[in-house]
């Protein structure tokens, strides 16, 4: 369970922790990843807990395929990516500062513009 | 509870004066309040027997109905479900907006039109359908491209405004500042491949588009129905999901929309709802202190045009590109050469010149080792004859231009040094000027 696997973390004073990451194609968002539209991936132990700015450049440097400038600008997404935590808009959570939580759900999509 | 802006119109009594003949305006004009209907006729109840017995709707739900108007921004592949389901319904009137005529590409989504209907306006030939459902609701078809000049007049006149097939972001801010400054509800709705998102902005105090996307996006990153594709069902899936929250918000019962962004996956067949940012103090036109107090050049805050339409690229100077003339000479005069087609794999199953090699952009810019492996085969063999340039093309001559800056970086490394040139208009140029029998999609 969570619990128990948030106390094992604490116990051993690593933060290992997973990251369900859905990437969703509105707009053509997956397409940055080469296609795939979903990604489980884990983030690496580390002393500081991992939050949404850390996430990005994890992102950029590990699934990003060409082009990061249609993902982020500056230290954030580009304009016209939603980002979403838990089923819920970024800024209802912290935006950048978000601390991510094990198992959390992250999700970009990009805006339609069809119809 | 009766929404402050539907209520409004009910006070005003003035009688609306009902034609069956379809009027096309070219222009906004000034139209009478809808009339409030006392009670329901005969006709009414036998009609609207089935939702009226719903007590989420009943007899003052359908009056509220009756007394609405809508202006639906684009008779498309959403603009059809929406008008259809709406004047099934008994909405009172429907404004239908679009610029543009009714296409063979068009039919497989913007069902209220038919083969007969191609080359007449959208706006039109939509109206015209609806008038055949539900002769009793009043339809106001515009043939005009909305703009800042005059988007707040027209939507002015309209109670529960309603965006649908607005494929391009100009489009989308215009009508987002319009329904903020005028104070209407937007109901607003996209789709595009197997995906469809719906979101209520500017509704009872929650937050507008400008709200959640203060930026517009990078040009490039902007997808539309004839690029990237579109299953017809989709828009109509949210088409009849918007009718659904018009329908919801005419007839008094609110929509839970307003803060909420619904995304549907076709292909996994799941929708998702999305809790929005609140309203946001610091929005340039619905925040605290706006800074937008009237519509503007919207072109430019978006560094694109507010249609549809394909843009053209420039990227290459005039030496690097070639007509599609000048192309079938090379092939009348059998010069040794390299046909590179730059597009995805699913459009040169559509379609392909026979002796073309395909390799899509994409794996071009990944640098896709077999790929590369590939072109330079073809490349060395071409060299092999002593003669001969590489022509790349695809659909409209866009990605070909992006292809031969990619290609130039690889030259003289990658691949062998070689002439590199792109097809101005592509194979659909090729269709229109050259081969009339090549498909056009
Ligand atoms: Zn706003």
């Amino acid at each position: 369970t969570l619990t128990s696997r948030l106390s094992k973390c604490h116990k051993h004073h690593t933060l290992q922790i997973e990251l369900s990451l859905f990437i969703l194609s509105s707009g053509g968002a997956e397409l940055l990843f080469d296609g795939v539209k979903k990604h489980h991936v884990t983030l690496p132990s580390q002393s500081e807990p991992w939050d949404v700015k850390q996430l990005l450049v994890w992102i950029q440097r590990n699934l990003l395929k060409e082009r990061p400038e249609l993902f982020v600008q500056g230290d954030t997404v580009r304009p016209g990516i939603l980002v979403l935590i838990n089923d819920a808009d970024w800024e209802l959570m912290g935006e950048l500062d978000y601390r991510l939580q094990d198992q959390d759900n992250v999700v970009f999509i990009s805006t339609l513009h069809g119809g | 509870m009766c929404p402050q802006n539907i209520v409004g119109v009910s006070r005003q009594n003035t009688v609306a004066v009902h034609t069956s003949e379809l009027q096309l305006h070219d222009k906004v004009t000034p139209l009478t309040p809808t009339k409030a209907k006392a009670a329901l006729s005969n006709e009414d109840i036998m009609r609207y027997s089935r939702q009226l017995l719903l007590p989420e709707l009943g007899v003052q739900g359908q009056l509220n109905l009756s007394k609405t108007s809508v202006l639906i921004v684009g008779c498309g592949g959403l603009g059809c479900p929406l008008a259809q389901y709406l004047a099934a319904a008994g909405i009172g009137r429907l404004g239908l907006l679009d610029y543009d005529e009714v296409e063979l590409s068009n039919l497989h989504r913007q069902v209220l039109h038919g083969e007969e209907n191609r080359g007449q306006a959208k706006a039109l030939s939509a109206a015209t359908a609806v008038k055949r459902l539900n002769s009793t609701v009043e339809c106001i078809p515009y043939h005009l491209q909305l703009s800042p000049e005059n988007a707040l007049q027209l939507i002015q006149q309209y109670p529960a405004a309603n965006v649908s097939s607005t494929y391009n972001v100009p489009t989308r801010y215009l009508v987002n500042d319009a329904c903020v400054l005028s104070g209407k509800p937007l109901v607003s709705a996209s789709a595009l491949r197997m995906e469809g998102q719906l979101t209520v902005y500017n509704y009872r105090g929650g937050p507008c588009y400008r709200c959640l996307y203060p930026v517009p996006p990078p040009q490039e990153t902007v997808t539309n129905c004839s690029d990237g594709g579109v299953l017809g069902v989709v828009p109509g899936i949210m088409g009849c999901f918007q009718a659904l929250e018009v329908l919801k918000i005419a007839s008094g019962r609110g929509s839970s929309c307003g803060q909420q962004l619904v995304m549907f996956d076709a292909q996994d067949a799941r929708f998702r709802s999305i809790k929005l940012r609140p309203k946001q103090a610091g929005c340039a036109v619905c925040g605290e202190n706006p800074s937008v107090t009237q519509l503007a050049d919207y072109e430019a805050f978006c560094g694109a045009a507010a249609t549809d339409k394909c843009r053209k690229l420039n990227l290459l100077s005039r030496d690097q590109r070639i007509t599609v003339q000048d192309y079938k000479s090379i092939i009348d005069n059998a010069e040794p050469h390299l046909l590179l087609d730059v597009r995805p794999l699913v459009e040169v199953d559509i379609c392909r010149l026979p002796f073309s090699l395909n390799i899509p952009l994409s794996s071009l810019e990944e640098r896709k080792s077999e790929q590369i492996q590939l072109l330079q085969e073809r490349v060395s063999q071409l060299k092999q004859q002593m003669a001969g340039d590489l022509y790349v093309i695809c659909k409209l001559g866009n990605d070909s231009q992006k292809a031969v800056q990619v290609m130039e970086k690889m030259i003289g490394s990658e691949v062998d040094s070689i002439t590199l040139k792109d097809i101005c208009g592509g194979l659909m140029a090729w269709a229109g000027k050259i081969d009339p029998t090549f498909p056009q999609y």
